[in-house]
């Protein structure tokens, strides 16, 4: 296959970027877009170019370090997957591609397609736990937990952090990925003791840190690699609301 | 709790919700009392209703709560936007949102604007005018009131008035459409299930206004 | 010679480690604070080690290349973690983990450390489920268990398919606890690039700041390397493209031994290669096993008419289908350990049978268990394995069996370390899979999980302050030292080394040509002739990418490139010294089979009498044969066997 790359180049966080544009051909139709980026990388050291810088490590779609916002979609126009499980099967030959990085205050570019995504980091620092020392919890059995409750923790759990749900927002917003974790714990009744503190740290430090405010487009849970549900946004508010209620 | 509006995005949230279920909940009642004007082309029946929407003390104490609803839900929102605005500092060359999220959702502000615009020249033409005067009084059974009907016809045999009126409405259902819904996603009332319960009632709400308003222009270009 | 000190308590097995734990030194609170640790890596084993410390009250460094410690390849892993709860009353016991591991090894791992790390298994769930990991429940509330392969009960714990995923971000919010703390002190996007050793005892560590390229150095009383394995090697493997052994080989140059580096575990389920760019194999949960049944077609003219896409999967009928794990191991089955269902596929496919394009693939079918148990069922235990086995090939495994392949997964070899995890260099710590200790020759199925945790929660807190408590009359290190200034100019020439030679050839292409010839001489099925073969073609790439790699951009920024170069130039002497294990040990064994060790049917025939020791290798500088050490094992509480799953 053939494409029309055009492709973001800032050389650091410092510099203004714009964007290259490349052709490139032969590409097989079940390489993948981070592979497809690896071929051009191939052919610019070739050529004495610097490759573009991205993002990637796992490659199979788990650790969310790949990012990239491909022909105006996070992770691309594939449903339900990250850049990395994105495949150049899903472009029509010959087609024009857009590549630029995450794109949010919160998430300052640092070369290329690579963004800084510590906010996140930051934002689970303040809150994003339960606090519970190595070596003296109970029996694994000793609480039952509703398996319907569990599984609801798990499916907010998913997250990889990846960012996908900012940088689609119209608002940059953090909330899907802050409700995540928020409404993760706030299920099981080992994280409902802490929840009143944590939601309130963890909405504060994501305020902080210059996310905007949730719209309820429902871009987020549209783009999200994991699919999670915006109504653990709803659970957010909700635990926002009895916090703020109670204190 | 002061704390809990005044700093987060996500209080500010909240009491947009709460102001705009309030908002909705007044636009029932003042679609109710307005289609009275189709139901008895002489006037009779809805200059009653506007005499008693101008001298019942339910209403005339909701009055101000209605105005201060409005100017909260108004400030809040322009509060939001600025705000959101400054998030993306560098925007996207191609940033598609069309089928990953609903047309009105992504453009509350605009609709919001629309409306403000439109309830401005609303209030200049009829609240002004009911208040203070200026339509002409009639008397029916013994009780001199405003002639509300008569400014109400007089005012939509304009067409250009009855189109402006129409598209504000149109404006007024489409943000409806996504505010219904939203808000109580924002209070927290809201999961997998709700959702589908709750933005199919915000669809059908929507509607209603925006046919029930739309029917008053149409019934006098009609008529 | 070094002298290799197992350093294992007296008494019997079952109360060693309680042993030790009572008579071990410990470091006063006010002390603690003086004392500083490195960790390096952010998995399983270095944030569950680092949370632990800076709990414990020491002040924690701790360093990844990523951008966020959450991203380390722990979070990969699928299918679950071993525990020996015996929630599911069948019998499990610390014993009976303790000796399916030995067993599952092939007789290769110290008695003493896998016997610890099954005690503390039970430990490891109630840690992570009191942390909030959102584990697979029954209707009643109650945790449940999946089985896995080499074993004959259920103790897997599992959360979806992303255990890994779970139990890493449960260690990471710990993880992050301590840093609010500020016990914890993280630097992200930092590679560890040389370990500094004053006296002796390794005391600081030299890192490239990947974003500003600056040279950085960090002194602390302790180092721990949680740096993962070295399965990259390969090229194309199941770990992140990330994945490196760089801190490892930079320890081992130091002093630290290398223990069994031929111990490479090729995992059955991976989807097959299918082009020459490919830049990774993704693994395919092994607990797919449970309920998927492997075959390849009885007849050669079928598996060939599948392979030219003349036939599907679907068109041959049962009786011409050959379960080949059923039919040589009737008691495990499927759920044969991973080197035995490795090797059998591998056997299968160079007969002929292979059903993938490349001829290098067979299939595991789902028909049966969808007919026996619902499709609901199945894709409520493998919905996402599914979902993205979909995503990958563009095969809907509902209704066509999978393809897989085995491709290389795991490294159960690593630095050498004592009972207390402890390297040959004292005060440098390493655990996880950079650590060689519990696996022997051969990792079972979920336990990768158990040891990283076990290493982190519930060993190196404790063993860690028995070297310290010896350090409290240290002030802090000076990292101003002579020490220092050599460690920080022998990476900087290393950089400016690569940066000069201004090649031909990308850093890629060498690592991929060191792929080929690991894996077709140093991978499922070696033997003399192909290893030395591998040795001397190894030396001749070195030579060349020394010669003709052209790494582009400049050391003074974020540059991917260079960051490649460095690891690429360190595998290919890892390569060499794989290789050189592989041929020194002359039995099969594991994960290491050797053509000429085998049985009349084809199975890995062990040497005890002249192999039954851990080879730890010693660095004897430049261009020299390293030193062979060995570490007898002794089995005292369990009787060896050859490994039958028949």
């Amino acid at each position: 296959m053939k494409f029309t790359l055009k492709i973001w180049r800032q050389k650091d966080s410092r510099s203004k970027g714009k964007f290259e544009t490349y052709q490139i051909d032969n590409i097989p139709s079940d390489a993948s877009f981070l592979e497809m980026l690896d071929i051009l990388n191939d052919e610019l050291i070739r050529k004495g170019e610097e490759p573009v810088a991205f993002d990637h490590d796992c490659r199979e779609g788990i650790c969310g370090m790949c990012s990239l916002h491909i022909n105006g979609r996070a992770h691309g126009p594939d449903e339900d997957v990250t850049t990395c499980q994105l495949f150049m099967r899903k472009f029509k030959d010959g087609e024009t591609i857009w590549v630029e990085p995450w794109r949010a205050k919160g998430f300052p570019v640092i070369k290329d397609l690579i963004v800084d995504r510590s906010a996140f980091d930051k934002i689970l620092q303040a809150g994003g736990y339960i606090s519970v020392n190595t070596g003296n919890a109970p029996d694994a059995n000793a609480i039952p937990i509703p398996k319907d409750d569990a599984d609801v923790a798990m499916d907010a759990a998913t997250c990889i952090g990846c960012g996908a749900c900012v940088a689609t927002c119209k608002n940059s917003s953090a909330m899907l990925f802050v409700a995540a974790k928020v409404s993760h714990l706030a299920h099981l009744p080992q994280g409902k003791i802490e929840a009143t503190r944590r939601v309130k740290a963890m909405v504060d430090k994501m305020e902080e840190l210059g996310f905007g405010s949730c719209t309820n487009t429902g871009s987020c849970e549209v783009e999200c690699p994991k699919n999670i549900s915006i109504a653990h946004i709803a659970k957010l508010n909700r635990e926002f609301l009895k916090a703020n209620l109670e204190a | 709790m002061v704390r809990f509006i005044a700093k987060t995005t996500v209080g500010q949230k909240f009491w947009m919700s709460i102001t705009g279920l309030f908002l909705i909940i007044f636009l029932a009642v003042h679609l109710t009392a307005n289609l009275m004007i189709v139901f008895d082309d002489t006037g009779r029946l809805y200059n009653e209703v506007v005499h008693f929407m101008g001298t019942n003390l339910f209403i005339r104490i909701m009055e101000p709560i209605l105005a201060l609803g409005f100017l909260i839900h108004i400030i809040l929102a322009t509060i939001l936007t600025l705000r959101n605005q400054g998030m993306r500092p560098e925007k996207y060359h191609v940033h598609k949102l069309g089928h990953t999220s609903a047309w009105a959702s992504r453009n509350m502000f605009i609709l919001g604007l629309t409306i403000l615009a439109f309830l401005t020249l609303h209030i200049i033409n009829f609240w002004v005018k009911l208040k203070f005067g200026g339509t002409g009084t009639v008397t029916i059974d013994g009780v001199e009131m405003e002639n509300g009907y008569k400014m109400v016809s007089a005012l939509f045999s304009m067409p250009i008035y009855s189109i402006i009126y129409i598209i504000a409405i149109l404006g007024l259902g489409y943000h409806i459409s996504h505010g219904f819904w939203s808000a109580f996603q924002t209070i927290g009332w809201s999961d997998d299930k709700w959702r589908k319960i709750l933005t199919g009632c915000a669809y059908c709400y929507a509607i209603i206004i925006a046919v029930g308003f739309s029917i008053i222009p149409i019934y006098f270009l009609v008529k | 010679m070094i002298k290799l000190d197992s350093k294992i308590p007296k008494g019997p097995l079952a109360e060693k480690w309680t042993i030790y734990k009572e008579t071990q030194k410990l470091v006063a609170p006010n002390n603690k604070r003086k004392l500083d640790i490195i960790v390096v890596g952010t998995g399983l084993a270095g944030a569950s080690a680092a949370a632990s410390f800076g709990e414990m009250g020491f002040n924690v460094k701790i360093f990844c290349y990523q951008d966020s410690p959450r991203r380390a390849h722990s979070i990969a892993a699928q299918g679950g973690i071993n525990a020996a709860k015996n929630y599911q009353n069948d019998g499990d016991s610390i014993y009976r983990l303790f000796y399916d591991t030995i067993k599952g090894g092939d007789y290769r791992s110290r008695e003493a450390n896998v016997y610890r790390l099954a005690e503390v298994s039970g430990n490891i769930i109630d840690q992570a489920v009191a942390q909030g990991v959102p584990f697979a429940r029954e209707y009643g509330g109650y945790l449940t268990n999946r089985s896995f392969g080499g074993v004959l009960v259920s103790r897997t714990f599992y959360a979806k398919g992303q255990t890994g995923q779970q139990l890493l971000l449960g260690a990471y919010s710990a993880l992050n606890r301590q840093i609010a703390a500020g016990t914890v002190k993280l630097y992200h996007r930092r590679e560890m690039l040389d370990l500094v050793v004053v006296d002796g005892k390794a005391r600081g560590i030299v890192v490239r700041n990947l974003v500003t390229g600056e040279i950085e150095r960090y002194g602390a009383h302790a180092v721990v390397l949680a740096t993962g394995g070295y399965g990259n090697v390969y090229y194309l493997s199941t770990n992140a493209m990330g994945s490196n052994g760089s801190a490892a080989w930079a320890a081992y140059k130091k002093g630290a031994a290398f223990a069994n580096p031929a111990y490479v575990q090729i995992h059955p389920t991976c989807i097959p290669l299918h082009g020459e760019f490919q830049s990774k194999l993704t693994l395919m949960s092994e607990s797919l096993r449970n309920d998927g049944r492997i075959w390849v077609p009885k007849k050669k003219e079928d598996a060939e008419a599948i392979r030219k896409g003349l036939k599907t999967a679907n068109d041959i009928p049962d009786e011409d289908r050959d379960f080949y794990l059923e039919r040589r191991y009737p008691a495990f089955g499927n759920l044969v350990p991973r080197d035995v269902a490795s090797r059998a596929a591998k056997e299968r496919c160079d007969a002929g049978y292979g059903v993938a394009p490349t001829g290098l693939g067979v299939f595991l079918d789902f028909k049966y268990a969808i007919e026996r148990l619902g499709k609901k069922k199945i894709e409520e235990r493998y919905g996402n394995l599914f979902q993205m086995y979909e995503k990958i090939t563009g095969v809907d495994p509902y209704n066509h069996p999978m393809m897989i392949y085995p491709a290389v997964h795991y490294t159960m070899g690593g630095l050498w370390v004592d009972y207390e995890l402890q390297s040959t260099i004292p005060g440098l710590f390493v655990a996880g899979e950079a650590n060689f200790s519990d696996h022997g020759a051969n990792r079972l199925g979920a336990s990768a999980l158990m040891q990283g945790l076990a290493d982190g929660y519930f060993v190196l807190p404790y063993t860690i302050q028995n070297y310290l408590a010896n350090e409290i009359y240290h002030p802090e290190i000076d990292i101003k030292t002579k020490e220092f200034d050599e460690a920080e100019k022998n990476v900087k020439d290393k950089i400016n080394k690569l940066m000069s030679v201004k090649g031909n050839e990308p850093v890629d292409h060498f690592h991929r040509e060191l792929g080929k010839i690991m894996w077709h001489y140093v991978g499922m099925s070696r033997n003399r002739e192909g290893l030395e073969k591998a040795i001397s073609e190894i030396r001749a790439l070195r030579e060349e990418f020394w010669k003709n790699v052209r790494v582009s951009g400049s050391a003074d920024n974020l540059n991917p490139e260079l960051e490649k170069a460095g690891r690429v130039a360190d595998f290919l002497e890892l390569g060499e010294l794989i290789a050189t294990d592989a041929l020194h040990r002359e039995e099969s064994c594991g994960g290491h089979f050797r053509e000429e060790y085998q049985t009349e049917e084809g199975e890995a025939l062990r040497r005890d009498d002249q192999f039954m020791y851990v080879a730890a290798w010693e660095y004897k500088g430049e261009g020299q044969m390293p030193e062979l050490n060995k570490e007898p094992l002794k089995y005292e509480n369990i009787e060896v066997k050859t490994r039958s799953y028949k």
